[in-house]
């Protein structure tokens, strides 16, 4: 059962991101937030069910048998979701180089906790 | 002209007036005049054409669908109620516009005066002729924005701005509450029509929502008519310009409360709760108000409180479940109108003429200004209800309905005494005023020396007045009908006998009336040395102030008790919102899983997915690592994240998802070399000395954060695992593949929907690509990094100072001979990769690849130059400008969508063909392949610019410090 081994792997990629997230510098929160994203991601895809060897794109135009093919729908969700996803990265990013500059700490409130 | 559109111009001219006024030159007094005069002018025209069919065929209706399947509609309707008080706002607001013309100095912004007047007109007519209850509540809310901005006209002027807050805050509260009644009556009857509505009489009373809805419904009422306890804010809107107050508080606004009492009077008056409730509010308003106008000094504080008790009156009136009793209200309030609205544009000329509106200050103007003089006396008198005027005839209706008996209850009892005594004091305030600013002595210290106004100034007070006294003397003739026409609208076939006559013969009401005019004339003999010299505000009650206890509430409310939630409940961190949020998730999703079954599938496990799960075993690794390595070792969890980046990726190959692998893996360089390019800003991390409480306490945190986390990624796990072992239920997916090469004219599904039948949101997603990525370039311009990231990085300056340290060499040779090979190999790939790009991009619509993935890739060929040859060498040569592209890319999508319509079809229609070229072979041509280079150019573009934006963060610095010390070498 793959189905087991990629919950497990969505699970522990959530949960690692969660930790991080919940963590107290920026950098930390970035790689938490990115994690995040490839659960999320993989758990989306997953929702189209997993599919071995099923072929990507349609061999003739004609007569389409939709058992024979991968889900496409999650699949064009997760696509623009990845681009999508790399560019909140980037802002968040530059939101942290920013904030590091101005306030000269990387802890995510902007000041070091006493 | 059909009887529909003149009601619908009657509502949108006065909008459309208004929108124009706001654009005229400051100084066009006079334009803004003649326009807000021909408005108010086709309203009049508008609403007395319609009178004939409303007398022959009862009311005149018209509709805009606007949500039907809500029962929502854009309902306008008139009938004679709506048309008398139509009347009465056109009307009045005509002779406003003409006072106003000479009543506001050249100084003052006119344009903002006559465009938030006609919008206020506009929207009092739309509280009188819709149809629908939604509708009305609409309007309603209006008038209470556009009379704080027109209280609030001279927002110079702190008591201005206090008063409009005020009037709208009490207003606005109310018209919220109205909302809210208006919904429960809608769901009581079912439906939001005023017709149906007003045929739901005994539905509506017999509901167990009735009372809720008619507290709410009376909430709405009573602030906006000023009645106690919200009185307050009426006196203190009287900052406003005079002919605001002269149109607000005779015609329209307050009389906006009474009007819905009068028009819900069939469904919801004649019960104990409303007689109790309307029957209070409308006698402590009487009285309390003619009271407290005796006592003021200011003549539109007098005003002020006479309206309230008149509108207390009125309300008292429309309490009592009579049909008698309505048709008094009714009258009155068209009387009201006209003798109130004189009498302020009286108040206006004194103030105008002499500078001040003191009484204890004022005196003998009748010298000065006989004309004026004679009409503000008659006005007063019929305020006062003297025999003759329209005034004593409402009036005298009034006492005759307070001497019946209608529910048998204490306020049934004192509500002649009260009526009378109240009448009184009516005739006292109208002396003083009267005789406090006209005769006595005449004052040395007037600001100016006062003088009659000019005669187009005069002029509205002289219609008024003169209505008052021809209403007064032969009501059936002028009047009459006209009521009629309202009252039976109102009533219908329970109308019941009344006679407007001036003379019933000596019955107890006209005896009332004279007591009270005598008893009125009597009192100010008795106050008339207290009254010239006392402070303000009525005796015994100077104390209790509305607006004291009004602003103790609103600092409480909206400051203290703000702050003490915000204290209480908010914080300022960000770890708690974060750890709130993820909690909130987690029983968000686990709430339904407990309640419903889970149904999860047995666990199994075999060996033939131990290849998966190796891979997996790797990623699970990763992650981990990544966690627990990104607090000290950075690049270590960086390095990790592409680890279980790349275990994703295969992932997607191992499920037949080539597409998502292929813009994985390239997303997947961007984003780690973007990641690499700032790891440069962050600062030294190294354990800290913590002291062992701190210590403790951290530990505990981590505890509770590693449980969240925990419980997180087990239910991902469980969720993710129910659904997958289910399963599919039919989706669209089946239509996106039986149609993506019929109707897309592509075999890679995907990228069809990407491009053609979802075309719409990728349009969207592209767009805020576009903006994230010009964000991130714009955050950067005014990037200043932390002092101690300001130096180079260390190797770099132990690699400078090995070259300075040798003769042979100069500094940066080093830096610039590191990784020579890959740096050639690199640039050497630069039109490889283009090639991939291109073949990416070509191959997209009938195989894995497309506009996202080509444009990541083109951008990774961008970056490699960058990092292999360094920024300065790469834009001496090659002309990058990121910017350029996400704004053709942009436009090409758009255009390539708008091109559909040029062939009359949809936004984003597709057309697709092939088409043979040579040595290449056949290719398709879709335009769906336009706006895919459209996305293509705007990934680009953007990847580029926010990866450049961080690689030019080192050369900004490097040329600033070089300006640094060039300014030091000068100096």
């Amino acid at each position: 059962m793959m189905e087991l081994t990629l919950a497990l792997g969505i699970g522990v990629l959530v949960g690692s991101g969660v930790w991080l997230l919940l963590r107290p510098r920026t950098y930390q929160v970035i790689i938490g937030l990115s994690l995040i994203a490839y659960g999320v991601n993989l758990f989306i895809f997953s929702m189209g069910r997993l599919r071995m060897n099923a072929a990507a794109v349609l061999s003739s135009g004609t007569n389409v048998n939709p058992a024979d093919y991968a889900d496409p729908v999650p699949q064009a969700l997760v696509l623009t979701a990845i681009v999508i996803g790399f560019a909140t990265t980037a802002l968040f990013l530059v939101v942290l180089l920013v904030s590091r500059g101005l306030t000269g700490s990387d802890h995510v409130d902007g000041r070091e906790p006493h | 002209m059909a009887k529909d559109t003149s009601l619908i111009l009657m509502i949108f001219l006065p909008f459309i007036g208004s929108a124009m006024a706001a654009f005229f030159p400051s100084n066009a007094r006079n334009a803004e005049a003649w326009l807000a005069g021909a408005v108010t002018v086709c309203g009049l025209v508008l609403a007395s054409m319609c009178y004939p069919a409303i007398v022959a065929e009862g009311p005149v209706r018209a509709q805009i669908e606007w949500l039907p399947t809500l029962g929502l509609n854009f309902t306008l309707r008139m009938d004679g109620f709506a048309w008398l008080f139509a009347m009465l706002v056109s009307g009045i607001g005509f002779l406003v516009v003409l006072y106003a013309r000479y009543y506001m100095s050249p100084e003052d912004p006119i344009p903002r005066f006559y465009a938030f007047f006609l919008a206020f007109m506009g929207a009092m007519l739309g509280i009188v002729l819709s149809g629908n209850l939604i509708l009305l509540v609409v309007f309603w809310e209006l008038t209470s924005i556009f009379s704080f901005l027109l209280i609030g006209y001279w927002y110079h002027n702190a008591n201005a701005r206090d008063g409009a807050r005020m009037a709208l805050t009490v207003t606005g509260i109310g018209g919220l509450c109205l909302l809210a009644g208006v919904l429960l009556i809608g769901h009581i009857v079912g439906s939001y029509d005023l017709d149906v509505v007003l045929a739901s009489g005994d539905l509506i009373r017999s509901s167990d929502l009735y009372l809720p809805a008619l507290i709410l419904f009376l909430l709405g009422a009573l602030t906006k008519s000023a009645q106690f306890p919200f009185h307050f804010w009426l006196p203190n809107a009287m900052a406003a310009p005079t002919p605001v107050s002269a149109y607000l508080h005779s015609a329209t606004m307050v009389k906006a409360g009474v009007f819905l009492m009068a028009r819900f009077w069939p469904v919801l008056a004649g019960t104990y709760e409303w007689f109790w409730i309307v029957g209070f509010a409308g006698m402590a308003s009487l009285l309390l108000g003619a009271y407290f106008a005796i006592f003021q000094r200011d003549i539109k504080g007098l005003l002020a409180y006479s309206t309230i008790s008149h509108l207390g009156l009125i309300t008292l009136l429309l309490s009592l479940g009579s049909p008698l009793g309505l048709i008094a209200a009714i009258f009155h309030m068209t009387n009201h109108a006209t003798f109130k609205a004189s009498l302020f544009m009286a108040a206006g000329i004194i103030d105008h003429e002499t500078g001040t509106r003191d009484m204890q200050r004022l005196g003998g103007l009748f010298r000065f200004m006989p004309f004026t003089a004679t009409l503000a006396m008659v006005a007063s008198a019929a305020m006062a209800g003297v025999p003759l005027l329209n005034g004593f005839l409402s009036k005298e209706m009034f006492f005759a309905e307070a001497i019946e008996t209608h529910a048998d209850s204490i306020l049934d009892r004192v509500a002649p005494y009260v009526a009378v005594l109240a009448s009184a004091f009516a005739v006292t305030y109208s002396i003083r005023f009267i005789h406090g600013v006209f005769f006595g002595k005449l004052p040395d210290d007037l600001p100016r020396e006062p003088h009659e106004p000019p005669f187009l100034m005069r002029f509205p007070i002289q219609l008024l007045v003169l209505t008052c006294l021809v209403v007064g003397i032969v009501p059936g003739l002028t009047i009459g009908p006209f009521l009629h026409t309202a009252v039976t609208s109102v009533l219908g076939l329970a109308t019941p006998e009344y006679s407007l006559a001036i003379w019933h013969g000596v019955t107890l009401p006209l005896l009332m009336s004279f007591l009270a005019l005598l008893g009125g004339a009597l009192l100010y003999l008795l106050l008339k040395n207290y009254l010239a010299h006392c402070e303000e505000g009525p005796p015994y009650f100077r104390q209790l102030k509305g607006q004291r206890i009004f602003e103790r509430v609103m600092v409480a409310v909206s400051w203290r008790g703000a702050r003490f939630l915000e204290n209480r409940l908010g914080t300022r961190r960000l770890q708690p919102q974060l750890r709130l949020l993820v909690a909130v998730a987690l029983i968000a999703a686990a709430w339904p899983l407990y309640h419903m079954s889970f149904g999860l599938a047995a666990f199994s496990w075999n060996l033939d997915d131990a290849v998966f799960s190796g891979l997996w075993a790797i990623g699970i690794f990763c992650a981990v690592g990544a966690a627990y390595q990104a607090k000290f070792h950075r690049l270590v969890a960086l390095i990790f994240l592409g680890g279980a980046g790349l275990v994703t990726c295969t992932t997607f190959v191992w499920f037949s998802a080539p597409d998502l692998a292929v813009t994985q893996l390239l997303v997947e360089i961007v984003t780690t070399v973007l990641i690499l390019l700032g790891l440069r800003w962050l600062p030294k991390r190294s354990e800290e000395f913590q002291t062992d409480a701190i210590r403790m306490a951290a530990r505990l945190r981590r505890y509770r954060d590693l449980a969240i986390a925990v419980a997180a990624g087990g239910g991902m796990t469980l969720v993710a695992y129910a659904v997958m072992t289910r399963a599919a239920p039919p989706t669209i997916a089946d239509y996106f593949l039986e149609k993506a090469y019929t109707e897309g004219g592509g075999r890679n599904v995907v990228n069809v929907i990407l491009v053609d039948f979802r075309g719409f949101d990728t349009f969207g997603e592209i767009t805020v690509l576009g903006i994230v990525a010009l964000t991130v370039f714009s955050l950067f311009r005014r990037f200043r990094p932390a002092p101690d990231s300001v130096e180079s990085p260390e190797q770099q300056r132990v690699q400078n100072a090995t070259d300075e340290a040798r003769p042979d060499r100069t500094a940066g040779e080093t830096v610039s001979d590191y990784l020579l090979i890959p740096a050639v190999i690199m640039q050497w790939l630069f039109p490889v990769i283009i090639v991939l790009a291109a073949y990416l991009f070509f191959r997209g619509h009938d195989l894995p690849g497309g506009g996202f993935a080509a444009g990541v890739a083109m951008a990774a060929a961008f970056i490699l130059q960058y990092l292999a040859a360094g920024t300065r060498w790469v834009e001496d040569r090659l002309r990058v400008l990121p910017l350029n592209w996400i704004g053709f890319g942009l436009l090409l999508a758009a255009l390539v969508g708008m091109g559909s319509w040029l062939f009359g079809y949809p936004f984003l229609t597709s057309h697709s063909q092939y088409v043979e070229l040579p040595l290449i072979g056949s290719i398709p041509v879709a335009s769906a392949i336009l706006f895919d280079l459209g996305v293509f150019s705007l990934v680009l573009g953007a990847t580029v610019l926010m990866l450049i934006a961080f690689a030019h963060q080192s050369v900004r610095r490097l040329r600033a410090s070089r300006i640094a010390a060039a300014e030091e070498e000068t100096a």
